[in-house]
């Protein structure tokens, strides 16, 4: 098992008022976000646990992606990977920033 | 059966798509197909479910790491209360997708102490819910998974005895095979849909074991006659079938709520006396379609092909029923 941990500096906070949230199943070639909100207004952390060694940099590319588009300050993502690629990755990110702003 | 993942994969109606993120049908979306967490978040009265032990709480499988697999933040069990058309319930979802939604330490434990919570709390919903989805023990944690599905069946007889209904729901992608298998028999009432199975050896194992001739688990046709829920509503292994949708589900499940019958010894005398005249009235059948026969259904190589409607149709006439038994 390998954990990834990345910080980055978002924008602005995410909207919205919900606390937790929680996208996706820890299953083959998917993975479960899990989203919760931290006193930080800018900083995003996402923490990653996988059993697929060597993807590192990719993990970085899509989550600096997913922080330019979406703007998470204040947001910590939990990762269970189950193999996911980074398309669904992605789709995970997003379906759990859309839940955390309530839309 | 070969057409039953084409069948499910039917299309959101066009009232879904007028609200922003609200995608997808609800009321008609499919159960097989759906998340546990979607079945929670959308089978009770909105905003009614509140989860015990969140993923935020962090109570995972503290085995799963040393043999280098991801845990999940559930551990595969969502358990909670709610609402459902007016009745409170708790209820426990299995994650068919998450290790074939397994009975292990954790997720056991959290099936126990939801039925031990009903069993010992009279403030408590008198209602229990398990939406299962498993393929019985986790292999990784099987001792604490076999000590955990001994422990679920005893929690269920106990809640059962002090007056809770406990209705188990079948229909996900893992079915309810050994240990959920057999904590689906020993509930108040089976809810099961088409594509649900139940069983407690699954197809695979029985095909490993007794060799292909014996039992061919590709042959989904041969499988679902066998283990399907349309054999098992049939033959009374299940008590109420259910369309493969979150109202069809939630229709069954409230009928479930209603017909359950309570729990004693003549209701067990009741049971024992069912089964023995099924297994000695279906002994000399050697085919799911031959016990349909028996059970004088006028098309019975047609049962498989025949939309839900029929199906339930058919059922009122020739289906088995206990009403003093399970």
């Amino acid at each position: 098992m390998q954990t990834l941990k990345l910080r980055h500096r978002a924008v602005g906070p995410l909207k919205g008022k919900r606390n937790t949230g929680i996208v996706g199943v820890v299953a083959s070639g998917n993975c479960e976000a899990l989203f919760e909100r931290t006193p930080s207004e800018k900083t995003c952390e996402v923490d990653i646990r996988t059993s697929v060694v060597g993807f590192d940099e990719v993990w970085k590319l899509v989550v600096a992606d997913f922080v330019e588009r979406a703007s998470p300050g204040g947001i910590r993502v939990s990762i269970n990977d189950g193999g996911a690629t980074p398309d669904v990755v992605m789709l995970r990110l997003m379906q759990g920033a859309a839940l955390m702003e309530g839309n | 059966m070969t057409g039953t993942h084409a069948s499910n994969q039917r299309s959101s109606s066009s009232s879904a798509e007028s609200a922003g993120s609200k995608v997808l049908d609800q009321a008609g979306m499919s159960w097989f197909l759906a998340t546990a967490r979607h079945r929670v978040e959308n089978l009770f009265e909105p905003g009614s479910f509140v989860e015990f032990l969140p993923p935020s709480e962090r109570v995972v499988s503290p085995h799963l790491d040393t043999f280098g697999l991801p845990s999940a933040f559930d551990d595969g069990v969502i358990v909670g209360r709610a609402r459902l058309d007016g009745t409170d319930v708790l209820v426990a979802a299995q994650e068919g997708q998450f290790m074939g939604g397994t009975f292990a330490e954790v997720s056991g434990a959290k099936l126990v102490g939801l039925l031990r919570a009903a069993r010992d709390n009279a403030e408590l919903p008198r209602a229990v819910l398990l939406l299962l989805d498993s393929g019985g023990v986790r292999l990784q944690e099987a001792n604490a998974g076999e000590l955990a599905v001994a422990e679920v069946m005893r929690a269920v007889t106990e809640a059962r005895s002090a007056g809770v209904v406990v209705v188990a729901a079948v229909g996900g992608r893992a079915g309810a095979f050994g240990g959920a298998g057999l904590t689906a028999a020993t509930c108040s009432a089976i809810v099961v849909s088409e594509q649900g199975r139940i069983g407690v050896t699954g197809p695979e194992v029985i095909e490993t074991n007794k060799g292909v001739e014996e039992f061919d688990s590709k042959d989904k046709a041969l499988v679902w006659s066998v283990v399907g829920g349309r054999n098992r509503r049939l033959l009374g292994g299940a008590d109420i079938y259910a369309e493969d949708s979150f109202d069809g589900f939630r229709k069954a499940i409230g009928e479930a709520l209603k017909r359950a019958s309570p729990f004693s010894l003549k209701s067990l005398r009741a049971e024992q006396k069912r089964l023995a005249k099924r297994a000695k009235r279906f002994a000399a059948c050697e085919q799911a379609v031959d016990m349909w026969k028996e059970l004088r259904v006028p098309d019975p190589a047609a049962i498989r092909d025949m939309d839900d409607a029929s199906f339930i149709a058919l059922l009122e006439k020739h289906g088995e029923t206990s009403h003093d038994a399970r």
